[in-house]
């Protein structure tokens, strides 16, 4: 029980995938402008993380394993992905216009967001089983959401603030980020995962 | 060596076609009607029905942007509307297209009644039947429900419809903003 | 001792009350002109009921608001009506406003007065009338009609009413003065309006600045029930919702008014005039107007007439032209600047300072914000200035809206402590007027839309009409055509057993009458022409009609044949199309030509033989 306790832990604060393993910086750059995007994307990626988490898993160990044929888990893993971002991204359609519309090229981009492949391949390297990599991919996702909103509310309240002028937009939006990555190293030593 | 090669092949064929069909299968489910992004995006626009952005109206502009089209051509809108569309749809605001107008003052029809010949073709311009009159009779314009639209000057044979700027009055006055920031130092001249 | 609770965050300026003090009130005299400017309420502006040239006596209603909400204007004293026109009035913006310009005669006389000692025994409706009547509206500032507010609706129950002696903006004593000298006014006031709401608790706040004051109204309401609550000095306490928070612990609902809590809050002058238009039948025509600031000689407080121009007011009080470096009409926080003297007095004008440049000295420069949170500890409303600042600032009004920007009081407590100097209240003030004006402007579009989209629903409609009658004129057509081959193989039949010429003529008889029938009922109905196809009665064929049938197409023809020449000799494009046109009508012409003589024919047979058969 407290092993899974310190995945999450581990996943969410320790190892946080975007401020200290820096994978997934695109969409999270690219969507915190606003809030209300920010959160409907950390929905979206929390859906589709977790989903290809368990059937990544389930296509290695049933699969691929007993095939002999783990080399082919980058590909394998690809097609699984953009299958369950194919599938959001119908999901988000249908239920709400205006997410889809706002989250634009992004919601297809989760594809290629390394944070989503990174999960699915660590799982390998760290030998999870499948309780494991559920939570190993909620918890990935739950730390990416959790920085994404923090960002998304700090960068709302800088874009209407005094920035000197080279600093506007993007600069000022990594330099913040930076001083984040900064502060959630303090969590290191925290979990030995 | 080669079984192997097969196999993978099979494998990774396989497993694209078991994808294939359930994104098909998902695609059916999830069917997507009607666009209500057009309805909101045509709540921003201010209904002047003028056609200065090119399109026969306000929905059709709504249906447009949509679709894509640049959200900078509504000049009655002016800049609140560029700027309140760019919020909806979270894309960044772009100044007013110069070739589509430029926004002015809020302008009002005022048909000069003595050379009005009653012939009705403005009535029939005005796209929210704000002139009121008849065939060979007076026509007047109801200043409370004209846009400004400009779409009856055209028409009228004998040239009687002016745009008249609206007058700021003691009631519609409200404040204007504190003048833009002059720190102490721009007192110095130590801006650059 | 009443039990007092506090409101979050207010500040404490310097007073300045005592310059003002010194002196009772004194009258202001008669100025040699009064501007009524005739919207000095909330509501619908008033109209003018007198024109120029008429005289009016003191007390005269010479402005009432027809519909809607809003209280008359009373002439203040007896004269002449010199005109009525835009003039200069106290606002912000500082533009003109109709007003009645009113000469005073000098003779002071009153007009017939009514008064009403014994209003327990009326209706309550009567005595809210004779104040609407009287003109009163409340004197604190705001101007909304006493009636009205007096009218809490149905529901609403006022169980406390208080009188709001706070004054706790500098510089401003008038009602200080008015409860130490009109202190009975008051309180009777007090009872009129406790008569009519019925409210279980009456209690008059006063700060512990004023101690004459206090010491007057607590003479005052021996003997009646009215409590007199003495509440620390701190600014901004005379606000409405504060003084309510500190004499009840009762917190009036955001976007909502005290009466929603059963509380109900009036001004002193407000009270003391609704004694005298109940008790004396006098209409509100005068206030106490502190007039004070380092560049007056003579500062105190001035009885004035409604619309006595404050350059009057000013030289009363011994205005020192040189040393004055602004004018504020109103308190230092919640007052404007005027650019003018020219501007009347009105019921809501309660100060007026004449600043020197030290006393009121220009504003810092505005420097940016260093996020210290002041202003959130000083704001009384418990809102966030710094917050409300950013967005006002960067034109997110939605954002500041929904951190409650409508609640701001404007009292300039935030602006107050500031250190970097920024006018807060501005950018608030700027950026509610944004936001009306977004309003307004969305309801405007609104209503465009459905209007335009009311007209293409009628277009459609009539589009629709019209396709219909043109079907239903098509199927009568075609009826009609299969009546008329009916009839004449009908007639053909007959025809064989008798001589062909008279079966021909009889042809052309009957149709040349469905022609005519069908002409004579073409506006209405297209109903299938009358059955005519008896051979026994009929009727002789029209000659005239027929020539003048022949006439009209012989003139076509002609028109035609111009008409081709003109193309052909400009070489238009529609030659061959008017070629066509040309031979038409020649064949029409025949035609006609052929009807009449057979027509002629059957005359000529019918007057020599009896009808053939």
């Amino acid at each position: 029980m407290t092993e899974y306790l310190l995945i999450l832990v581990s996943t969410i604060l320790v190892n946080n995938f975007v401020l200290v393993q820096f994978l997934g910086l695109c969409p999270f750059m690219g969507v915190s402008g606003k809030l209300e995007t920010a959160m409907g994307m950390s929905l979206a990626t929390t859906f589709v993380l977790t989903l290809a988490s368990v059937c990544s898993y389930l296509a290695y160990t049933y699969l691929l394993e007993p095939l002999d044929l783990t080399f082919l888990r980058t590909i394998t893993f690809i097609l699984v992905i953009a299958v369950v971002v194919q599938f959001t991204e119908m999901v988000v359609r249908k239920t709400s216009p205006l997410l889809y519309r706002v989250l634009g090229i992004f919601l297809p981009l989760i594809t290629t967001n390394c944070a989503v492949l990174g999960v699915a391949l660590l799982n390998i390297n760290k030998n999870n089983n499948f309780v494991e990599s559920v939570l190993y991919g909620f918890g990935a996702a739950a730390g990416f959401s959790l920085v994404l909103v923090l960002f998304a509310a700090m960068r709302e309240r800088i874009a209407v603030s005094d920035v000197p002028v080279a600093f506007r937009g993007a600069s000022i939006g990594l330099i913040t980020a930076g001083l984040m990555a900064l502060a959630f190293l303090g969590f290191t030593g925290l979990v030995a995962v | 060596m080669w079984t192997s090669f097969l196999i993978a092949v099979v494998v990774l064929l396989a497993l694209a076609l078991v994808f294939g069909g359930l994104l098909g299968f998902a695609a059916e489910r999830f069917k997507v009607e009607g666009n209500p992004l057009v309805d909101q995006i045509d709540s921003l626009l201010p209904q002047t029905q003028c056609g200065q952005c090119g399109f026969p109206g306000c929905r059709p502009y709504a249906e447009a942007i949509a679709n894509g089209e640049a959200i900078n051509k509504c000049p009655p809108g002016g800049e609140s509307t560029i700027k309140a569309l760019a919020d909806l749809l979270d894309i960044e605001p772009q100044p007013l297209d110069a070739e589509h107008g430029a926004e002015q003052a809020k302008r009002v029809a005022v048909i000069r009644e003595d050379e009005c010949i009653g012939c009705t073709k403005c009535i029939q311009a005005c796209p929210v039947d704000a002139i009121l009159g008849s065939a060979k009779h007076m026509h007047t314009v109801i200043e409370s429900e004209c846009t400004g639209c400009d779409l009856c000057v055209e028409p009228c044979p004998v040239d009687c419809i002016d745009m008249v700027t609206i007058q700021p009055d003691i009631r519609s006055w409200s404040w204007s903003p504190p003048e833009p920031d002059i720190i102490a130092t721009d007192r110095q001249g130590a801006r650059t | 001792m009443t039990q007092l609770w506090d409101f979050s965050g207010g500040i404490h300026p310097p007073e300045n009350k005592q310059q003002s003090t010194r002196r009772p009130i004194q009258a202001a005299g008669i100025p040699e002109r009064l501007v009524l400017p005739l919207q000095q309420h909330i509501g619908e502006p008033a109209e003018a009921i007198v024109s120029p040239g008429d005289r009016v006596l003191k007390g005269q209603m010479i402005a009432d608001v027809p519909t809607g909400m809003g209280v008359p204007v009373h002439a203040p004293t007896s004269g002449t009506i010199e005109a009525i026109e835009q003039l200069p009035v106290p606002h912000p913006s500082g533009m003109a406003d109709w007003c009645i310009v009113l000469r005073p005669d000098g003779e002071d006389q009153w007009t017939e007065l009514h008064p009403l000692s014994d209003y327990k025994h009326c209706d309550r409706e009567q005595v809210l009338q004779i104040i609407r009547n009287a003109g009163i509206a409340g004197m604190g500032g705001a101007g909304f009609p006493t009636d009205i507010k007096l009218r809490p609706r149905g529901d609403r129950k006022v169980e406390t009413l208080i009188l709001n002696g706070a004054e706790c903006e500098p510089y401003i004593t008038a009602d200080d003065l008015t409860m130490r000298e009109h202190a009975a006014e008051v309180v009777s006031g007090m009872q009129v309006m406790a008569w009519i709401l019925r409210p279980a608790r009456c209690v008059i706040g006063i700060e512990d600045n004023k101690p004459e004051a206090i010491a007057a109204m607590r003479a005052a309401v021996q003997g009646t029930r009215i409590e007199i609550a003495v509440i620390p000095t701190k600014y901004p306490s005379g606000g409405e919702k504060q003084l309510i928070r500190i004499l009840t612990g009762l917190e009036v609902p955001s976007d909502g008014i005290p009466a929603d809590i059963g509380v109900m809050c009036q001004n002193i002058g407000t009270a003391m005039a609704v004694s005298q238009a109940v008790l004396e039948g006098k209409p509100l025509i005068a206030r106490v107007v502190t007039l004070t600031g380092d560049a007056l000689h003579n500062p105190g407080n001035f009885q004035t007439l409604i619309g006595t121009p404050v350059s009057y007011l000013l030289a009363q009080a011994g205005l020192q032209g040189a040393q004055l470096n602004r004018l504020v009409l109103g308190g230092p926080m919640m007052g404007y600047t005027l650019n003018s003297d020219a501007v009347p007095v009105i019921k809501t004008s309660n100060c007026v300072i004449a600043a020197t440049a030290s006393e009121l000295p220009a504003p810092a420069p505005e420097q940016p914000c260093i996020r210290c949170g002041q202003c959130a500890l000083a704001c009384p409303m418990e809102l966030l200035p710094q917050q409300l600042f950013w967005y006002s600032r960067s034109g997110e009004f939605e954002k500041a809206e929904h951190l409650n920007l409508f609640d701001c009081i404007e009292c300039g407590a935030c602006s107050y402590v500031c250190p970097s100097s920024i006018p807060l209240v501005q950018y608030y003030r700027y950026a509610k007027g944004e936001i009306r004006q977004q309003q307004a402007e969305q309801l405007k579009s609104d209503r465009a839309r459905e209007r335009f989209e009311a007209r293409q629903a009628r277009l459609e409609r009539e589009q629709q009409e019209k396709e219909l009658r043109r079907q239903e004129r098509a199927r009568a057509a075609a009826e009609a055509q299969v009546k008329k081959q009916a009839e004449a193989e009908q007639a053909v039949q007959q025809a064989d057993t008798v001589d062909e010429r008279a079966g021909k003529a009889a042809l052309v008889q009957q149709a040349l009458e469905r022609k005519k029938a069908k002409a004579a009922q073409a506006a209405d109905t297209d109903a299938p022409p009358p059955a005519n196809a008896t051979e026994d009665s009929q009727p002789l064929p029209d000659i005239d009609a027929l020539e003048k049938q022949l006439l009209q197409a012989q003139g076509k023809l002609n028109t035609m044949q111009g008409m081709l020449e003109e193309a052909r000799a400009q070489q238009a494009d529609n030659v061959d199309k008017l070629e066509r046109a040309v031979a038409k009508n020649h064949d029409r012409v025949e035609r006609a030509q052929q009807a009449l003589t057979d027509a002629r024919k059957v005359l000529a047979k019918q007057s020599d033989a009896p009808a053939p058969k």
